[in-house]
């Protein structure tokens, strides 16, 4: 997978923060183009297509949370959320609007360069491959097959929903309600029943449970399984 | 001798002087007529042209022309009208006075007894107030008001004064102007008609004018003033330690009984005291041995201390075995030289049998000299007032007729099988019962009549008075003694047994009080428990006041009651002066509540208020006695409280007042260190001579890295803090797997934990805990952290969680080096940090968060100190809401 000649639309009402993201993407090879308010975000998406867009949550016009939904109407550009918010009711209304991912402020360029990454490959990815592996974890889609290090993992019907889903958006944070949606159907909000079958999918594909290495828990919000070992 | 100023006289002398309160100047005349306003008057136009603010309070002029003239000049204030009866009274309107506050005001009649209805019942006490708020005043007064005058002039004019002020007003006059006019002059000017009179005492007045009368109470004015120039001239001298020529200083004391004629006896005392410029004491004993039980006589006996007090005695209540003895041990012990006694009015055989009180004192008196007093009775001796008299319903003197009558039936049926003289018994056995269930009275009419008809049916002949054997004589002399001596002592026990179920009944009530006070913690509490306990007790309202921001507040009250604007008046002034007001009392006695001042060692905290309900009693003094302990009690456990109050906002405001500086301090320190280093780190690489090689260049952007991680990380901790505090957290319950959560907290300490071992036991099948997961993995993540921070690098980290009926345990245990014991509790303050080596850096914040966090989810944190060394921290949560 090649970035270069990406086109990342940076959106941030801070001079500082432009500057330096603007410095580090060009640095990795994007193309960079700026807006500094809502409407111009949803104008720059519309008009020049980005492959990618960085968000800040708190613009002056309008709430990041705002821009997402209008550009989820009809785009699948990839969205990172950069915010300095921290509370999870906000992480997860941006994942439940349809942000990609989610970095609170202040980060560290190494980590928002490995989300980005992250995200343009299950782009890249998505629903072509049959067969994902990641470490030691190896799904067949179409076999609805699980190996873990070779050897078959026996799980139940919701257990596999769930570790296909997780392993479709691998480095992808799946809120609860998401998860939740998808396994279970609309109006299901049972908790509880989530976090046993998580609980139960871990003791059968981790080494160490309390330790877990695939299946990362993002406390308040969701799952996300990573996706590079 | 020592000669040096006494301090206590100092400084009563300094308080006389003292100018804060206002200045009284009395004009002291012997009648009316002889010029008292006109005087002063004319002292006050003296004292306006000196440029003093002079206001005339009240005059009356009676339409003296010169008087009048005299009052042209100066400003009047407005009377206050009071309307009773149908009659508008002018009344002096203190308020006003105090309202307009002039430097003097002028005040005539200083007896006057005000309009009933008006706040106090006498202008003086008006006066006290206006001369409290610091204003001087100017009065007049004749002699015959004052209160030790008050008999004197009665036993000389024939006439009773009924307006009567305490002597020591007379005393606490800054000055004292006598306005002297021959007695003759006088008698002119009466005749004339120049001496105002009210029509309807026109007789008594001129019965009053007469020469000798004149005479004798000009001489008791010269003499009373006399007095008092005498006096200030001794406080000066003692003063300035000046040797006087006074000798050894006498002390009179006086034995008050509850008798009506004590009051002359005190006011005796009083005169003599003030002749021989001698401090006196009043002295009231209660025998244990025969404890006074009419409530009338322990009434009256109260109000004479009361007066003795009011004309300046020391009082004191005694309890000893008997009055001669405990009165000389008093006396000795405080070097007495004189006791007054009255003169005994009991007939002389009683005295012989239970022996004089007055021979007694004489007897064992030694150096003391006993002044007996003749106490004839007054001209008006005081009336018992009609409620007070023994209740005496005539249905039982009919019983004791109607139980002498069965006796004799009985006695009729049986008296050919019985002796006469056994038939006796049974009019014995009715007299008991009469005694016992009828008291005294019945049971003398049952012994009476018992005799006589025992004499009439059952001693032979019958139906006749006579008797034929003389010895029946003994047995109806035997019959009634006996009748006479059960019946009183019968009816003195059962006296005795009401007394000590009243004296029990107060003494439990105060006791439940005493109790419930002592268990309750805060002023609500307190203030409930009382009004609960006077609401039950007298089965009437009871109110708290206590003053807030300096003005007089309802703190709490009986349910349902709400007192009026005219109460809260009665409050007020009882709080400001410090005496009881209200129903009952001296004070705005027609209003319905009575108010007592809250009262402790460092002044009055409020006011306790008791409402009749509907009949506007007052209360009986046994129940004004209880209410009084009540108040005490109150008082103490009020202060109590609000101390404690106290105490507890001076606590907070230190920890507040703490949590500042410790929050600064942080601040200045923590924010400042990371940005010294970081903004170190970028200019050095900026600086282009500096010539930093490649490796150099990569420590300072570490550093610098390093440096705003921690930043970021105090910011976050001071924001989570501010949140807990100002309980801007929300919690999101959900159900949570608590090896998630040490798996999520692990993980994100991924980095910082390196190689370090950690083991995690927990046990299989651990349910679900209802928690906010964040909040709970931001809990785990700062303790897990502070066990990396605290614990040398390569020992293992212990996470194990237990689980038992109702909770599930989180310990993490390190091996670093521990905490002292001390601050094991401490840990979990905000900004506290063990004193350690500079290496470890920390806010001292993770541990409050961690505390402030764990407790609003409900659950518990402590630390504890590991066998061998190192540190468990304990989380304990609650199972609850796991189904």
């Amino acid at each position: 997978m090649t970035i270069y000649g990406l086109k990342v639309l940076v959106v941030d009402d801070e001079i500082a923060i432009q500057r330096f993201l603007r410095v580090a993407l060009n640095g990795q090879g994007f193309i960079v183009s700026e807006a500094n308010t809502g409407q111009a975000a949803l104008q720059a998406i519309t008009l020049n297509r980005p492959d990618l867009v960085i968000l800040d949550l708190g613009l002056p016009d309008m709430d990041g949370i705002e821009v997402t939904r209008r550009t989820r109407e009809w785009s699948k550009v990839p969205i990172i959320i950069l915010s300095v918010r921290e509370q999870e009711d906000d992480k997860i209304a941006a994942l439940d609007a349809g942000a990609d991912d989610y970095l609170t402020k202040p980060f560290g360029m190494g980590e928002l360069l490995a989300r980005i990454r992250t995200v343009l490959r299950r782009q890249s990815t998505v629903s072509s491959e049959p067969v994902i592996t990641i470490g030691g974890l190896v799904v067949d889609l179409a076999n609805r097959l699980v190996t873990m290090n070779g050897a078959e993992v026996q799980l139940t019907p919701t257990e596999y929903d769930i570790l296909r889903l997780l392993v479709t958006n691998a480095g992808k944070v799946l809120t609860n309600r998401q998860l939740l949606k998808q396994v279970w159907g609309d109006g299901y909000d049972d908790l509880h029943i989530l976090r046993v079958n998580v609980s139960n999918l871990r003791h059968k594909l981790e080494p160490d449970p309390s330790r877990p290495t695939y299946i990362h828990t993002e406390p308040g919000v969701g799952y996300r399984l990573k996706s590079l070992l | 001798m020592n000669s040096r100023p006494d301090p206590d006289e100092l400084l009563k002398t300094i308080q006389a002087e003292e100018p804060a309160r206002g200045k009284l100047k009395i004009f002291l005349g012997y009648a009316a007529g002889v010029g008292k306003t006109y005087a002063m008057l004319e002292a006050a136009h003296q004292r306006q042209e000196q440029g003093v603010d002079v206001v005339i309070g009240y005059i009356e002029t009676h339409g003296r022309k010169d008087t009048e003239a005299l009052v042209n000049g100066l400003e009047i204030l407005s009377r206050r009208q009071v309307e009773y009866h149908d009659i508008k009274l002018p009344e002096l309107n203190a308020d006003a006075v105090i309202k307009r506050h002039p430097q003097l005001v002028l005040i005539d009649e200083f007896a006057h007894t005000n309009a009933p209805g008006s706040r106090h019942p006498k202008r003086y006490m008006d006066v006290n107030d206006i001369l409290d708020a610091g204003i001087d005043v100017y009065t007049t007064l004749n002699v015959q008001h004052l209160e030790s005058m008050n008999d004197v002039v009665a036993q000389v004019t024939g006439v009773v004064v009924r307006e009567t002020v305490p002597d020591r007003v007379l005393d606490e006059a800054s000055e004292i102007e006598v306005i002297d006019l021959p007695p003759d002059e006088l008698l002119n000017r009466f005749q004339e008609g120049k001496v105002y009179v009210p029509d309807q005492a026109q007789r008594a007045v001129e019965k009053f004018f007469r020469k000798g009368n004149l005479s004798a109470l000009r001489e008791m004015s010269l003499r009373r003033a006399a007095e008092r120039v005498d006096t200030q001239m001794r406080n000066y001298m003692r003063t300035r330690a000046i040797q006087g020529p006074w000798g050894v200083a006498e002390r009179l004391l006086v034995c008050v009984s509850p008798s009506p004629l004590s009051e002359k006896l005190v006011r005796t005392t009083r005169r003599l005291s003030d002749e021989l410029n001698a401090e006196w004491f009043a002295v009231h004993v209660n025998l244990t041995s025969k404890p006074e039980l009419n409530p009338a006589n322990v009434e009256r006996a109260a109000k004479t201390m009361q007066l003795a007090e009011e004309l300046g005695a020391r009082t004191r209540t005694l309890t000893g075995r008997s009055i001669p003895e405990t009165v000389l041990a008093y006396a000795k012990k405080h070097n007495v030289t004189k006791i007054v006694v009255g003169k005994p009015i009991h007939p002389r055989w009683m005295e012989m049998l239970s022996g004089s009180i007055v021979d007694q004192l004489i007897y064992a008196s030694g150096d003391i000299d006993i002044y007996v007093i003749n106490e004839q009775p007054d001209l008006k001796p005081t009336k018992i007032p009609e409620e007070l008299r023994p209740h005496q319903p005539y249905r039982r003197y009919l019983f004791a007729l109607f139980m002498v009558v069965l006796t004799t039936f009985i006695g009729h049926f049986f008296h050919t099988k019985l002796e006469p003289v056994n038939l006796v018994m049974l009019y014995l056995v009715s007299t008991v019962v009469a005694a016992i269930y009828l008291g005294r009275g019945p049971a003398l009419l049952t012994s009476f009549l018992g005799v006589l008809a025992f004499d009439f049916f059952l001693v032979p002949p019958y139906l006749t008075l006579a008797v034929s054997d003389t010895e029946y004589f003994i047995t109806f002399i035997g019959l009634f003694l006996v009748s006479l001596v059960v019946s009183t002592l019968t009816a003195r026990t059962q006296e005795q047994a009401e007394a000590a179920i009243q004296r029990e009944a107060h003494t439990s009530a105060l006791y439940t009080l005493g109790k419930d006070l002592t268990s309750a913690t805060d002023l609500h509490q307190v203030a409930e428990i009382v009004i609960n306990h006077i609401s039950h007790g007298f089965g009437r309202d009871a109110v708290i006041f206590l003053p807030e921001s300096g003005k007089l507040k309802m703190y709490a009250a009986t349910a349902g009651y709400v007192p009026d604007a005219n109460e809260m008046a009665v409050a007020t002034w009882s709080f400001e002066h410090d005496q009881p007001a209200g129903l009952g009392t001296d004070t705005l006695p027609a209003a319905s509540l009575r108010c007592q001042p809250l009262k402790t060692a460092r002044g009055q905290i409020g006011v306790l208020g008791i409402h009749s309900k509907e009949d506007g009693k007052s209360l009986s003094p046994d129940q004004r006695q209880t209410f009084f302990s009540f108040a005490n009690q109150a008082a103490l456990a009020v202060e109590r409280a609000s101390l404690a109050e106290q105490a507890r906002q001076a606590e907070l405001l230190q920890a507040t007042e703490k949590l500042q500086t410790a929050l600064l301090n942080s601040i200045s320190h923590d924010l400042r260190t990371p940005l010294v280093s970081i903004t170190g780190a970028l200019s050095s690489l900026r600086e282009e001579s500096l010539n930093i090689n490649q490796e150099d260049r990569k420590s300072l952007l570490e550093t610098a890295y390093g440096e705003a991680e921690r930043l970021n990380r105090l910011v976050g901790n001071l924001l989570n803090m501010t949140r807990l505090e100002a309980n801007a957290i929300h919690l999101r319950l959900e159900p949570c797997d608590i090896q998630d959560a040490i798996g999520a907290a692990l993980d994100q300490l991924e980095e910082r934990l390196g190689k370090k071992p950690i083991v995690v036991t927990i046990p299989e099948g651990l349910p679900l805990v209802s928690l906010d997961f964040a909040l709970f993995g931001q809990v785990l993540v700062n303790v897990i952290d502070n066990a990396i921070k605290y614990s040398p690098k390569d020992t293992q980290i212990e996470i194990n969680v237990t689980e038992t009926d109702e909770e599930i345990d989180i310990q993490i245990s390190d091996r670093g080096i521990g905490i002292p014991e001390e601050d094991l509790e401490k840990v979990f303050d905000k900004f506290y940090r063990v004193s350690r080596p500079e290496s470890v850096n920390g806010t001292g914040l993770g541990l409050a968060i961690c505390k402030g966090i764990i407790e609003t989810i409900g659950g518990k944190i402590s630390a504890a100190n590991r066998e061998g060394s190192g540190t468990v921290i304990t989380i304990t949560l609650p199972k609850v809401s796991e189904s």
